[in-house]
């Protein structure tokens, strides 16, 4: 079978043969693997050690957490009552709220960004206003959220809007800003009618900008969430942290975090890879 | 009727090139206002195109070669004087003044296919996309890169990735051709290749050509006339040479030429005795 070159690959043969190259990789090299167990399992230890200096009502070590959440993981998706709910139930409510703000910080963010990059007048009016509100904390932004929406569902999904956003405004303006002198003059030249130039010039141009701010800002969304829900409580993976440090129960907070940050790396990969294909015949 | 005997044939025959003006540069200056006072690229350019000619502009880096190219293509405004093809004055650019770029300006995410489709969709609306396909495919075949066609610009190499820049200026069948040092990139090799090349299919389309470049070689071998420039700042057209020998051009015969040496001489004498950069 000849090796197709990748710009010629369907999106599921590229994924495949990233996953392929992967493994391959892994035998190859075992460092890949073995080294991250090794540099996990020593600080696993370190931590183990330092909880028991701690004693019994300080900081659980990696044991007793296992120990005393083995029934959370391995019981996912269990439902007692509203909020009594398995980890994979919390975790896919706050994934919702997140799929809701980010799709729509997202779509906006990107047709505001070409706005203002393409209008020089537009730029310098908003530019400013822009770089201020994008440095205001997440957090912060919860009186203001709650005091208009009124009820929780739509203040935190607000939140993550308003959050992830910036980062896509911003780049998306920078990406349309950066389109190359050559290949505006090669659409002068053809005398390219304006829609002509915006899809098949500008946004594939600037596509490789809008997808560096999409990577940016799904990670943002993801810590905004878990900083919402602490205080608006109810089902999601934040809320449950919270609970589960009000009753005490650290081992479930720790556990907690684990998952969060497993599901905030996934999140940034399916973003990477999605945009790698999206524009895999960038040079 | 004339008859044509073997070498009146093998010749250009000039008494049929159509002798009106086709591009006229009338008395063009560029001036760029600056901070500290207005800045003159170009002053006082005259020159006549006749249509089917091959032109090279040869001078010195920053003589103001890619600001007459850059007026004639319609990207630039003359400050004062005007240009005109075929007695209609260019404001802006176009089709059928269609540019090679130094750095090709292939669109990188699209194939060669689909860059010169791009550029025949846009020119031939009207036309079937059976009838923009067979042009995007003869073009391509034209400069031998027929296999090419689905290759994106990453894929090819810097000699191909020009030859698909001229496929793409010749599939709309510009008037004018304009050549902004189109083999300045690329190694001595494939450059005597493309040019070449270009010669080749030049002598079958007979289109109009504008080029810049740098190597007095190259202008030779290629031109029918050499238009030398004169240093910045306030450049103006120093000297126009005739090349004199006949079409097609043989590199091997035209370089045994005594005339050959007496030319470029003459234009090495030009750009470097007698408008020599200063070394400051």
């Amino acid at each position: 079978m000849t090796v197709r070159p990748i710009s010629n690959r369907s999106p599921l043969e590229a994924l495949k043969a990233q996953l392929s190259s992967w493994v391959a990789s892994v035998f190859k090299d075992p460092s890949y693997i073995v080294l991250p167990i090794i540099i996990l399992g020593a600080c696993l230890l370190v931590w183990q050690i330092f909880s028991l200096s701690q004693g019994k009502n300080g900081l659980p070590g990696p044991i007793q957490v296992i120990s005393d959440t083995k029934q959370l993981i391995l019981n996912p998706w269990y439902e007692n009552s509203a909020n009594d709910k398995g980890l994979g139930w919390h975790i896919l409510t706050s994934l919702g709220r997140v799929g809701i703000g980010y799709g729509l910080a997202a779509t906006l963010g990107t047709v505001i960004g070409i706005l203002i990059g393409t209008n020089v007048m537009l730029y310098r009016g908003f530019d400013p206003i822009f770089q201020v509100l994008r440095t205001v904390a997440p957090l912060a932004w919860l009186p203001i959220s709650q005091l208009v929406f009124g009820k929780a569902e739509p203040s935190a999904i607000f939140l993550i809007f308003i959050t992830s956003i910036w980062p896509i405004i911003i780049n998306t303006s920078v990406g349309v800003q950066q389109v190359p002198q050559d290949y505006k003059n090669v659409a002068k030249v053809l005398q390219l009618p304006r829609l002509e130039y915006f899809w098949r010039i500008l946004l594939p141009s600037a596509a490789p900008y809008i997808f560096t701010g999409l990577r940016i800002s799904v990670g943002l969304s993801w810590l905004a969430i878990v900083a919402a829900e602490m205080i608006t409580g109810g089902v999601g993976i934040g809320s449950f942290i919270w609970d589960s440090y009000n009753s005490g129960n650290i081992s479930e907070v720790i556990i907690a975090m684990v998952y969060i940050g497993v599901v905030g790396l996934i999140l940034d990969k399916i973003v990477f890879y999605i945009g790698k294909f999206a524009v895999q015949s960038e040079s | 009727m004339q008859t044509l005997s073997l070498s009146d044939s093998l010749s250009e025959d000039r008494t049929t090139v159509n002798r009106d003006p086709f591009l006229v540069v009338d008395r063009v200056s560029k001036v760029y206002p600056t901070p500290r006072g207005p800045y003159s690229v170009l002053e006082n350019i005259n020159l006549t195109v006749y249509e089917g000619e091959f032109i090279c502009v040869i001078g010195h880096s920053g003589c103001g070669k890619s600001t007459l190219l850059n007026m004639v293509a319609g990207f630039n405004r003359p400050t004062t004087g005007e240009i005109c093809l075929k007695s209609k004055p260019i404001t802006k650019p176009g089709p059928d003044r269609m540019v090679v770029f130094q750095n090709y300006s292939l669109l990188p995410w699209m194939t060669a296919f689909e860059n010169i489709y791009l550029a025949v969709k846009n020119v031939y609306p009207e036309k079937s996309k059976a009838e923009k396909t067979k042009i995007v495919m003869e073009h391509l075949d034209m400069v031998g890169l027929a296999d090419a066609a689905n290759k994106k610009p990453k894929q090819l190499s810097g000699g191909m990735k020009q030859r698909v820049c001229i496929a793409r200026a010749l599939s709309i069948r510009p008037e004018i051709l304009i050549l902004d040092e189109p083999f300045g990139a690329l190694d001595i090799l494939t450059r005597e290749e493309l040019q070449e090349e270009l010669l080749k299919i030049w002598q079958e389309h007979r289109v109009t050509v504008l080029m810049i470049t740098h190597d007095i070689d190259e202008a030779i071998f290629l031109s029918d006339r050499i238009v030398m420039m004169t240093n910045g700042p306030a450049a103006e057209i120093g000297e126009i040479v005739e090349v004199p020998f006949p079409r097609p051009r043989d590199r091997a015969l035209i370089g045994e030429d005594p005339r050959y040496f007496t030319l470029r001489n003459q234009a090495l004498d030009f750009l470097f005795n007698r408008f020599a950069v200063d070394d400051h």
